[in-house]
């Protein structure tokens, strides 16, 4: 009987999901386990952005969006049940923030006709579009934040790393190992000495990997982290009195919530930045007024303004930018999951557009091509202040080297299209 | 009135020594085997293949193999995770290697290769008994993992660590790779399953699985009879392993389709594993379908209520299916210690005395 009411339970639930005409933004968002510290805040934001579109604008170009979520946990399989009980409302693009899931999600999306969106995660090599037609990852990808850290590290060294000691501390997952081989390839061009030093999942025990740089003693030590991993590393970090203006973390381990359980221990270290920090942007005003104000914030609401929440809005914003693209395209103002895929790769975001909608000098101007699914690679580093407990933008957008990258992308991509038959496109 | 042997002869031994002796039993059985192979197939999307039919089926081959193991032999073992894992990797290495040999053939040879591995920390367990060897078992799950991530032959050097698996197909009809059927994708399963499950029934009713039995009961009165432990016990790793390995290699190369094996295959999977087979009922086939039926489909089903129901933040849903999932296995433990397999055993027993108790 128990099964029964199950079936018809699920049977139900399955036959409630006609094709709606709203936008439909799923989120596949985490806010249980381990990762939950930077899942939510983003799942916070990207939410809040559809909230405020519908509530300030009506919708994009008068269509109603609704952001569907479903909680991932940061795990694969929860994803790929996740992605399939989406798939089917009209999904118009998936932002999983899991390298895992993306994995998962990008041979099955380009089946299925999707486009997927990871912004500054995800498979690097993605960011060529003539092998990967589904899957975007612009602006900037692991082997640019890899690039950018290696070249803020040239600037303070007056351009010369010969001779340096550095040490990567990487999650022990497809995520973390990702900028390995672009650091290689930049210690053999820039002369520098690199040590990877794995931390398995979920990242809670790293006794033993700093004990390891203590003895070693790098000169700089960048961070691939995520989830609690980030807290216990700076933490750590700040225990050997490694100098925190040398330990610099990717923009996933650079959120108020990885430094903030260190205390003054963690002042002065980096992250680097995919987008501008804190709540002095117009939208905030906007956000108050028609979202947190109106009761409908989503999560807790005690999120925003951080850095991660930010980074949901920047997300969000480049979907409904992209889906404005593909409603101009299309001449139709209910676009489909194809019409979004064209959408996002003649995106072309603007100073005028990040103005418009009230973020201002937020992110880098760049446009997305059909060969060219990456955006420009740059990026900007920013500085913990403990005493203000405060992110500060330190740096210009600082630009990847691209000689080294594109040459990488390119042979990833291609080993990638020979495995699974891929033609290239936009010849 | 409906289950009962009245009226139902055997007149030979082979009818005598059958499977499911009960002629109701046997008409429901291939009712069941009639639906899955002649019903379910037409009905089936991508949602309930990806979502429950397929992580079903695989996980009943891994409760299966580790029900040999644990359940007939009494040997404890939290290796799951790592022997999956080289069913998958033992997979991955083949059909990159030999892309012109069927998947079929892929997925039996990662099977043996598991045996293999499975023999080799089988090993210490003619030393070492109880808790000793779930010790002995849990390196064999850290090492397996640490070795697939450290070694990058075995993802074949590529810069994430991740393996993929490319499109194959049997008699022409895709079955790994994202271009699958949802048929397609619950066929090579149920296939699979369904003869693991045969194969595992008639080795566990035979004289393999009656010397397995002994040593479970009592491996020194089982040695003065005249069973080989050396031999018993290793075969009990091999076969469990061999299934496990099936498991491994059709959840790589089936269901998901790209790993990694820190998350895939972790500790986690292990525990996964041993509660099917704990909650479903020790030393029992059907018990195997029946946990792996509970852990998989339970969570599925609450998510789908509370969250598309009930319409609840999917956060509050996540840690109450964590409750409630959690709150039924203690549940269980204490009111059936036997499992699902034994409420299923009295229900029998019931039933044939229904409506007349007396």
């Amino acid at each position: 009987m128990k099964l029964k009411l199950a079936t018809l339970a699920l049977t139900g639930l399955m036959a409630a999901a006609p094709a709606m005409a709203d936008l439909v933004f799923p989120s596949l968002s985490y806010r249980t386990g381990p990762y939950a510290a930077g899942g939510i805040p983003f799942a916070d934001g990207y939410a809040d952005y559809f909230t405020l579109l519908n509530e300030r604008d009506g919708g994009i170009g008068g269509v109603m969006t609704k952001v569907i979520e479903c909680e991932t946990g940061y795990n694969t399989e929860k994803g790929v049940e996740c992605y399939e009980a989406t798939k089917g409302e009209g999904s118009l693009v998936y932002q999983p923030l899991s390298t895992g899931i993306t994995y998962q999600l990008i041979p099955k999306v380009t089946a299925d006709g999707i486009p997927l969106h990871t912004m500054g995660y995800g498979r690097t090599s993605a960011a060529n579009g003539k092998v990967f037609s589904h899957v975007f990852n612009y602006p900037a990808n692991y082997w640019d934040g890899a690039s950018i850290a290696v070249n803020h590290l040239l600037d303070i060294n007056g351009g010369d790393l010969s001779g340096k000691k550095i040490a990567l501390v990487y999650h022990n997952s497809a995520y973390g190992k990702e900028p390995i081989r672009t650091l290689e390839e930049l210690s053999a061009k820039h002369g520098y000495e690199l040590t990877t030093i794995a931390v398995d999942h979920p990242g809670q025990e790293q006794k033993s990997q700093w004990l390891q740089i203590r003895r070693e003693r790098p000169d700089y030590v960048l961070m691939w982290g995520w989830g609690v991993m980030n807290q216990v590393a700076i933490q750590e970090a700040a225990n050997i009195r490694f100098p925190m203006e040398n330990f610099i973390g990717v923009w996933w381990s650079g959120s108020e919530n990885d430094v903030l359980p260190a205390g003054d221990g963690a002042n002065g270290y980096k992250s680097l930045a995919l987008h501008g920090t804190g709540s002095d942007y117009p939208i905030y005003a906007d956000i108050q007024k028609y979202v947190v104000d109106a009761g409908k914030a989503a999560g807790a609401g005690d999120q925003i303004g951080t850095v991660l929440y930010s980074r949901g809005l920047y997300a969000a914003m480049l979907a409904a930018e992209a889906a404005k693209k593909a409603q101009e395209i299309h001449g139709t103002a209910d676009i489909t999951p194809a019409m979004m895929r064209d959408g996002m790769e003649a995106l072309e975001i603007t100073a005028e557009i990040l103005e418009a909608n009230g973020l201002p000098g937020f992110g880098p101007e760049f446009k997305v091509s059909c060969e060219n699914h990456g955006g420009p690679g740059l990026g900007m580093v920013q500085q913990w202040d403990a005493s203000a407990k405060k992110w500060n933008i330190i740096t210009d957008m600082i630009q990847s080297d691209k000689s080294v990258i594109d040459a990488l992308v390119k042979e990833d991509s291609e080993a990638f299209a020979a495995e699974n038959n891929i033609e290239m496109r936009c010849n | 009135m409906l289950y009962r042997e009245a009226g139902d002869f055997n007149t030979s031994y082979k009818q005598d020594g059958q499977t499911f002796p009960i002629r109701f039993d046997r008409y429901r059985y291939y009712a069941v085997l009639a639906v899955a192979f002649g019903v379910i197939p037409f009905i089936i999307n991508d949602y309930w293949a990806n979502a429950v039919f397929v992580p079903f089926l695989i996980y009943a081959i891994a409760a299966i193999g580790l029900n040999i193991l644990t359940g007939y032999c009494g040997q404890v073992s939290l290796g799951t995770g790592g022997f999956m894992a080289v069913g998958a990797y033992a997979c991955y290495k083949l059909m990159t290697g030999f892309p012109d040999v069927s998947i079929v053939i892929h997925v039996i040879l990662s099977g043996g290769i598991t045996a293999a591995v499975g023999v080799l920390f089988g090993l210490p367990s003619l030393r070492i008994k109880g808790f000793y060897l779930a010790v002995a078992t849990l390196a064999a799950q850290f090492f397996l993992v640490w070795l697939f991530n450290k070694v990058p032959w075995f993802y074949n050097y590529s810069a994430s660590g991740q393996i993929n698996a490319p499109e194959r197909s049997v008699f022409g009809i895709i079955v790994t790779g994202p271009n699958t059927e949802a048929w397609a994708k619950y066929m090579i399963c149920l296939v699979f399953v369904v003869a693991c499950a045969w194969i595992a029934r008639n080795l566990t009713r035979g004289a393999s699985g009656r010397r397995w039995m002994a040593i479970r009961d009592m491996d020194i009165a089982a040695e003065i009879i005249g069973v080989n432990p050396l031999g018993a016990k290793l075969t009990a790793f091999a076969v469990s392993s061999f299934f496990i390995g099936i498991a491994g290699a059709l959840f790589f190369a089936v269901y998901l389709g790209a790993v990694e094996v820190g998350e895939a295959f972790g500790i986690n999977k292990s525990f996964l594993v041993l509660f099917m087979i704990i909650i479903g009922g020790l030393g029992s086939i059907f018990g195997s379908f029946a946990g792996a039926a509970f852990m998989v489909l339970l969570p599925v089903l609450l998510k789908n209520v509370l969250v598309g129901g009930l319409g609840w933040a999917t956060d509050l849903a996540a840690h109450l299916e964590f409750m409630i999932v959690g709150g039924l296995i203690v549940m269980f433990l204490i009111v059936e210690p036997h499992g699902l397999a034994q409420l299923w055993r009295l229900t029998k027993e019931k039933l044939r005395l229904w409506p007349f108790p007396h």
